[in-house]
């Protein structure tokens, strides 16, 4: 290592070291938008460095120089905007799209390192083997998280999409991928790279078509962790450090994440990526529940309940999110507050279609974040609580997870059934992702309020008003 | 194996284990704004298409670094936006009269805020 790269390298370290600070901050909403410019810091830094180093080895092109500079000016401009310009609903298939780029230009970094070295001649080291994981990987990661993305927005639909033939069509390209990548490492060859490149992008398409809705967390945490793992490959391929220690804290990050959101739904990431669950038709009947009693409840008996409460607990669900119905939820929380009731908020891991999105969605509605209890912390909770108010949300909250020999068996749930009362916004009586009946809405002590979150919101808000005018 | 090597392997483990030790400190109100900062900071990819640029000499090595310096870029600058956004959001307590932060029709319960009553209740 010269001199002068030397230096470079020096500073790709401090880039390193302030990722890690920044992210180290990210433990507290106090310290994080802190975290976050620190890790900016380090990226300034970082394409300053780079930027020196290019102009003091002087073999940049003026094409060369042209096509860097115009496509990061176009990059960063059509980034800003979509950071500017996304709803907090739209977060996941944002977060998706980054996935995407960044897996993406991984694997582009490596393409071009086999590329470049195949028309040197050169002979391809251990490095190689990096080059083909990044290649895999990002690629992969590519074409899935676009899928993703296409899912969460609604372009492709959220069904698991599975046709005939098409596990075994996934396994061939699987095999095919890999079969020609040990090939390149033996052999530099081009129309292998291309092959390698054709059968990783169509298994990272089949990967997430199959996957539902609901276990959209899940696969967006684990493409999160593969663009990690990605960079870090690119930056074995490149010999920078900078990128290998932000791809390992991402890889980390996404990792630990995937197991999060699997564990929250007790199921395990091959049962995911198989898909299956979520399709709806597989109805199993809880025993006794389907000719019991449901107890319906008008908008002035629901208002006294939560008027004379001294404890209120909202369970806000995905159905909360997709009605848009977090601010009239803040308001009535902020209604019954100011008639000093103790509001909180029982945050399961998966309400939402991404890790912590209900979180992002209540803090848009200026909703304190010490309001919002994640469910370790709560679920102690209930058993004082006078109401427990469930928006949109559904297996979370049934009770059947807590016995054996079911869907969601096992499955950790908010403790909503020991509220002293309950009432459940929802529109009917439809099933959740689980195609499970909810015990909760047969307990004597559950009323339905059978609604749009969002009419519901206003029409219980207006009901308390009126009852304490 | 050569030194480098075992040197990027070493850096990319010990980085791992710190990477597991830092983020599993991070609260899951948190996690959303987490996984766009981290999807930030694997924009640094950018430093990679980048350096494609100094050996790049023909269309193809042209035509890679555009596409790579576009999706990084766009990685990098989204990333940070879009998670400074979403945190400036998180408040400990509810804003009184603060600029709404997106769609001034859904935030027309601002004056029904009592901070008085509030401020009792609110523990950090």
């Amino acid at each position: 290592m010269s001199g002068f790269t030397g230096y470079i390298q020096l500073v790709y370290v401090l880039v390193a070291a302030l990722f890690v600070i920044g992210l180290h901050l990210m433990n507290s909403p106090a310290t994080a938008r802190r975290g976050n410019q620190v890790a900016l810091t380090g990226m300034v830094i970082a394409v300053i460095a780079t930027l020196v180093l290019l102009i003091h080895d002087g073999t940049v092109t003026a094409a060369g120089w042209t096509v860097i500079i115009v496509g990061s000016l176009l990059g960063s401009a059509v980034g800003l905007w979509a950071a500017r310009t996304v709803q907090m609903t739209a977060m996941p298939q944002l977060v998706s799209a980054f996935n995407s780029v960044g897996g993406g230009a991984a694997a582009l970094v490596a393409i071009y390192g086999y590329y470049e070295a195949e028309a040197r001649g050169a002979v391809l080291g251990t490095t190689s083997v990096f080059t083909v994981l990044d290649v895999l990987i990002g690629s992969v990661t590519f074409s899935g998280s676009i899928i993703a993305a296409g899912k969460l927005q609604g372009w492709i639909g959220g069904q698991p999409i599975i046709f005939r033939g098409s596990r075994l069509l996934n396994v061939t390209l699987a095999v095919v991928a890999i079969g020609t990548a040990a090939f390149m490492l033996t052999t530099a060859s081009l129309p292998a790279l291309f092959i390698v490149v054709l059968a990783a992008l169509g298994f990272g398409v089949l990967m997430v078509l199959p996957i539902g809705g609901a276990d959209m967390p899940v696969v967006i945490s684990l493409l999160n962790a593969f663009t990690g793992t990605a960079v870090a490959m690119a930056g074995f391929v490149i010999g920078n450090w900078a990128l290998i220690v932000a791809g390992a804290l991402v890889g980390a990050s996404g990792g630990i994440l995937t197991k999060l959101m699997a564990d929250a739904m007790n199921r395990s990431l091959t049962n995911i990526i198989m898909g299956g669950f979520g399709t709806g038709d597989s109805v199993v009947a809880v025993g006794g529940a389907a000719d019991a009693h449901v107890r319906s409840i008008a908008a002035d008996d629901a208002a006294i309940q939560l008027a004379y409460a001294s404890k209120v607990i909202i369970v806000p669900g995905y159905g909360l999110a997709a009605a848009q119905a977090q601010h009239g939820v803040a308001e009535l929380a902020t209604l019954l507050e100011d008639r000093g009731i103790e509001v909180s908020y029982a945050i399961h891991p998966v309400a939402g279609r991404m890790p912590g999105h209900m979180n992002v969605l209540l803090a848009e509605a200026n909703v304190p974040y010490p309001l919002l209890k994640e469910m370790e912390e709560i679920n102690p909770e209930f058993g004082r609580a006078d109401v427990a108010l469930v928006i949109g949300a559904n297996d979370v909250t049934n009770p059947a997870a807590r016995r054996p020999g079911n869907e969601i068996s096992g499955m950790p749930i908010l403790d909503v059934d020991q509220a002293r009362s309950i009432i459940v916004v929802k529109r009917s009586m439809g099933h959740g992702y689980a195609g499970l009946e909810n015990e909760l809405y047969f307990d004597p002590k559950t009323s339905m309020y059978f609604a749009d979150a969002k009419k519901a919101m206003a029409q219980l808000t207006a009901a308390v008003k009126t009852l304490v005018a | 194996m050569s030194t480098a090597l075992l040197t990027d392997l070493t850096i990319f483990i010990l980085a791992l284990l710190v990477g597991i030790e830092v983020i599993g400190k991070v609260p899951a109100t948190l996690h959303t704004p987490l996984m766009s900062a981290t999807n930030a900071i694997h924009g640094i990819v950018l430093v990679g298409a980048m350096l494609i640029g100094v050996s790049a000499h023909n269309v193809v090595g042209y035509v890679l670094a555009f596409v790579a310096s576009f999706f990084a870029s766009a990685n990098v600058v989204g990333g940070y936006a879009v998670t400074g956004r979403m945190l400036k959001m998180f408040r400990r307590k509810a804003p009184e009269q603060s600029a709404p932060e997106q769609n001034p029709a859904l935030n027309g319960h601002k004056g029904l805020r009592g901070m008085l009553s509030r401020a009792g209740k609110v523990q950090p």
